[in-house]
């Protein structure tokens, strides 16, 4: 580790960022660069690994290594980039349509062998950077250019994709919340292995408002609940509501109303093992709040770090580094 | 005693040993190839199994094979039809009919010849010899299961166990054939089961009683003596194509002081690479099983940004899915060696058999100017020089390169004499700490005589810089559509390529230098063309063959060679791919032209034939 302190400008690089004005990802940007000054992780030990969309600019905005490569395979470059140097801290910048259309299969395999990837998923529901067309994030019935009467097709929900792929880490934060997607991503850097941190952005020139109804000020702190781990699942203007567990389903309900007391309010455990309750959790909508934090925060064995190890087990058993040496040790024969 | 068998001396003889999968032929055609090369004649082989996994016993789709050519000179290819042919079934006999010469020693296990193996062959009468039209082969008859039932009995096998021996026996009968003595592969079958020395000595035992059952009843009329000839000093091994490709990236890793990283995904015939490399954690060899081939080659990229020698490898089908990556590998100006063992084509065509049809997609498939280099190896042990070569090229220049080789080549093997890696040339990437301008160090910066840019690997402080797949520019280095600056973009990264040919061998041109008719060829089908081509100086005729094994750029001294010639004819396996691509860089070239695309390799005599036919002309 090092002494040296960093400042998020030291993450900042001298590109003009292109992004329209308003768009989310300008603050998200900006959460970054603050979360990894709070991490410290040096500049030029940061990898920031890019497909295509307009999220996937974000890497010439970083004063770090940085690769913008080709739609959809982000995650296995970043793999690849992971898996040679474990050293580094490696990020995947990726879009809803980048992430889990074009790139669906790299993404639950990159989940799934738990390389220590950092994936911040850029959620907005739209394909921005072609000009607006539905992406497999859009709810159905949604109207886009290529779906004028409406989609006929069901959405991915991110957090039951990265878990059914065996995910150890997903986080959901928004644009408009500076400090918690600064404390999730600062989460997401200190998880060894995959994590996935859904941030859900609005895209204003093409679906504009589109987590409006959960993001807005008015509604937000009854809309949406902060989990932390080891704390209760409370939410709401008030800091009144809760989350119970009602026979095998979760329940928001209001302390002090109809029988509920605080005793009853579950407690944020994110590193518990079995999906079940943070599959619950990240499902919640429609008349339960929308889960935003660390949903679930576990170790397990990490990609990157096995491949290494297995080579040096080997090489402990076995002294041979050289070719030479290596094929004068098989079937061979001296012809003197 | 017996009394003495005749003994013809050859040049050179072509052995099949052909039976059910389960047979062992692959191992009894193994070690006598070896053992024939340490007894110093030259071999080359090559495996011929079936498609399924496990077609069902006795059946025609069954028969697995191996064919070993073996000589005193120079022997590059398996052979064109078989003088011998060991056959452990009627279905083994009727699939090598093609294979083999009219007058041809065919060995047969009696004991596998019954109704019931004739039926599962598809026979319609019992003399299996006439009603193939085998009127002129010498049949050599051995009751084989018996007798290593018998021979085997001390042993307390079951028969399942004991018959598993038969290929030894029949080993042993084809080593009495060619006066082969039996210590070499007693040694090899004590290695090879030093963990079972119950099943090492019963397999000695049936390699023993097959050689002693040809002594005693003189099974043939005559047997066989290759003469042998004095190999240059050194140590050898037997090695196939695709071990011998992952050999030469671990060299070229090894000489570049860099770790070879490989990401790859399964296919036919390329397979065994990521195996071989797989296995070879002890020299530091990294490899990623991805999920799909374009993850396969995105894993390698992301290494080579990270700072390996990073390689793909595939086939065909594999290189097309492919295609965007190495795209992005071009703008990106990173080290890639990307593996095509070619096969049949189109989609998925003939996996396991050999062509040389993707030599226009390596070339130009890919969208937009994205100029590569390609390599084409020519044999088996020329796969290790040119997996070598292509480490060095993507390294020193910072490009991907293509290395064509074929399935041919890939399962073909030969004896090979172990490399001294400081006999080859010395790679040297060009990091960034190479870079001493006034103008401040950006990630398009690049050598003024070679175009390369300057490699920063990740980690190293003060380079940080961002890469990508839209155009930069050639000074900032930052994205830009500017119209003139593409333009110099676009040449530059041709021009890096095109000046790879100063630093890559000559072509050169072997056989007559006053030739009447030069053969032109490239990859896999250079033993073909040489034995052609030593067959026709045999009859009289001035040929030279010019092969090639850089292919993108071509060596710089190709117009003065393909100029000096009256007559030329380029030959390979697809409808015409590199002689279109010569005409288009050879001004007035204007050769022959001979192509067949059958999955095969090429059959000497016919080349021969068809040689002769344009000299004629």
């Amino acid at each position: 580790m090092t002494d040296i302190k960093f400042e998020p400008k030291d993450y900042k690089s001298d590109q003009y960022v292109r992004w329209c004005p308003g768009c989310g990802d300008h603050a998200v940007l900006n959460c970054l660069h603050k979360a990894m000054a709070e991490v410290g992780v040096a500049p030029h030990n940061m990898a920031v690994i890019s497909g295509i969309g307009c999220s996937s600019r974000l890497p010439y905005y970083m004063n770090t290594y940085g690769f913008h490569t080709i739609h959809g395979r982000g995650a296995a470059i970043a793999t690849g980039v992971k898996t040679a140097r474990p050293d580094l801290s490696v990020w995947l910048i990726t879009g809803d349509g980048d992430c889990l259309a074009i790139g669906g299969n790299h993404f639950i395999h990159a989940v799934r062998r738990n390389v220590d990837l950092n994936i911040v998923l850029f959620n907005n529901k739209i394909y921005g950077l072609t000009k607006g067309q539905y992406s497999p994030t859009s709810e159905r019935g949604f109207v886009s250019k290529s779906s004028p009467y409406g989609t006929v097709e069901d959405p991915f929900i991110p957090a039951e994709l990265a878990l059914g792929a065996r995910g150890n880490f997903f986080a959901r934060t928004i644009d408009v919340d500076l400090k918690n997607t600064t404390e999730v991503l600062a989460a997401s850097a200190r998880h060894k292995g995959a994590s996935v941190t859904e941030v859900l952005v609005n895209c204003v020139i093409f679906n504009d408002g589109i987590h409006k109804s959960i993001v807005d000020k008015e509604y937000r702190a009854d809309r949406t609940i902060f989990l932390r781990h080891g704390e209760k699942m409370i939410f709401g203007k008030e800091g009144n509501k809760g989350i119970v567990l009602d026979g095998l389903k979760l329940k928001a309900v209001t302390i002090g109303e109809d029988g509920y007391t605080m005793d009853d309010v579950l407690v944020h455990d994110a590193h518990e093992k079995d999906t079940t309750l943070h599959m619950m959790l990240a499902m919640m909508k429609d008349d339960m709040p929308i889960a935003l934090g660390v949903i679930r925060d576990v170790d397990a064995p990490v990609y990157d770090v096995a491949v290494h190890q297995q080579i040096e087990e080997v090489q402990a058993k076995n002294p041979t580094r050289k070719l030479k040496d290596f094929l004068m040790k098989g079937e061979i024969w001296e012809v003197k | 005693m017996a009394e003495q068998t005749k003994v013809t001396t050859l040049e050179k003889v072509v052995i099949r040993f052909s039976g059910d999968s389960g047979d062992g032929m692959q191992l009894t055609g193994t070690i006598f190839s070896n053992l024939s090369a340490i007894f110093g004649n030259e071999i080359s082989t090559f495996p011929d199994y079936p498609a399924e996994v496990r077609a069902p016993q006795g059946t025609l789709s069954g028969v697995s094979g191996f064919q070993v050519h073996l000589g005193s000179r120079k022997i590059f290819t398996p052979g064109d039809k078989a003088d011998v042919l060991v056959a452990m079934n009627p279905a083994a006999l009727k699939v090598n009919v093609k294979n083999i010469k009219p007058n041809a020693i065919v060995i047969i296990d009696t004991d596998s010849f019954k109704k019931s193996d004739l039926d599962k062959a598809l026979y319609t009468t019992d003399d299996p010899f006439q009603e193939l039209g085998l009127g002129g082969v010498q049949v050599v008859v051995a009751p084989i299961s018996t007798m290593v039932k018998d021979g085997l009995a001390e042993f307390g096998l079951d028969n399942k166990s004991a018959l598993r021996s038969k290929n030894m026996f029949a080993l042993g009968l084809v080593c009495w054939l060619f006066d082969r003595p039996l210590e070499e592969a007693m040694h090899m079958l004590q290695n090879k089961f030093a963990k079972k020395p119950v099943i090492a000595q019963a397999n000695i035992k049936a390699l023993t009683d097959g050689y002693n059952y040809g002594y005693n009843i003189h099974a043939s009329v005559s047997t066989y003596r290759i003469e042998s000839k004095k190999a240059e000093p050194g140590f050898y091994t037997d090695v196939n194509g695709n071990k011998a490709t992952s050999y030469g990236l671990i060299a070229a890793a090894e000489k570049a002081g860099l770790q070879l990283f490989l990401g790859s995904y399964p296919i036919t015939p390329a397979t065994d690479i990521l195996h071989e490399l797989s296995k070879r954690k002890d020299l530091g060899v990294i490899t990623v099983q991805a999920e799909d081939e374009i993850a396969g080659i995105c894993t390698a990229i992301g290494a080579s940004f990270a700072g390996c020698l990073a390689v793909t490898s595939t086939s065909g089908p594999g290189l097309a899915l492919k295609s965007e990556a190495i795209g992005l590998v071009v703008i990106a100006e990173l080290p890639l060696v990307v593996i095509d063992v070619q096969r049949g084509g189109p989609s998925t065509g003939m996996p396991t058999k050999s062509e040389q049809t993707d030599l226009m997609q390596a070339l130009y498939g890919r969208n937009g100017e994205s100029p590569v280099v390609v390599i084409a190896a020519s044999t088996p042990t020329d796969c290790f020089d040119a997996a070598y070569w292509a480490g060095k090229l993507a390294v020193e220049h910072m490009t991907p390169v293509i290395l064509l080789t074929d399935a041919f080549i890939a399962n073909g093997s030969s004896a090979w004499k172990l490399p001294e890696l400081d006999q080859y040339p010395g790679i040297k990437p060009n990091y960034v700490s190479n870079y001493h301008e006034e103008k401040p160090w950006k990630a398009y910066r690049r050598d003024k005589d070679s175009h390369v840019r300057y490699w920063a690997i990740p980690g190293m402080e003060g380079f940080a810089h961002r890469l990508g797949g839209l155009e930069k520019d050639y000074e900032t280095s930052a994205i830009s559509t500017d119209p003139v600056n593409h333009q110099k973009m676009v040449a530059t990264r041709q021009a890096k390529i095109d000046k790879i040919a100063d630093y890559i061998p000559k072509l050169e041109v072997i056989g007559d230098e006053d030739a009447d008719l030069l053969l032109v060829g490239w990859g896999g089908t250079y033993g073909h063309l040489y034995e052609a081509m030593e067959n026709m100086q045999e009859q009289g005729k001035k040929v030279a063959l010019a092969h090639f094994k850089f292919i993108s750029p071509l060596p710089k001294n190709v117009i003065e060679v393909l100029s000096k010639y009256k007559k030329a004819v380029v030959v390979e396996q697809n409808n015409g791919q590199f002689v279109n691509y010569l005409r288009g860089k050879v001004p007035g070239f204007n050769p022959y032209k001979f192509n067949r695309v059958k999955g095969q390799p090429f059959i000497v005599g016919r080349l021969v034939e068809e040689f002769t036919k344009i000299l004629e002309a």
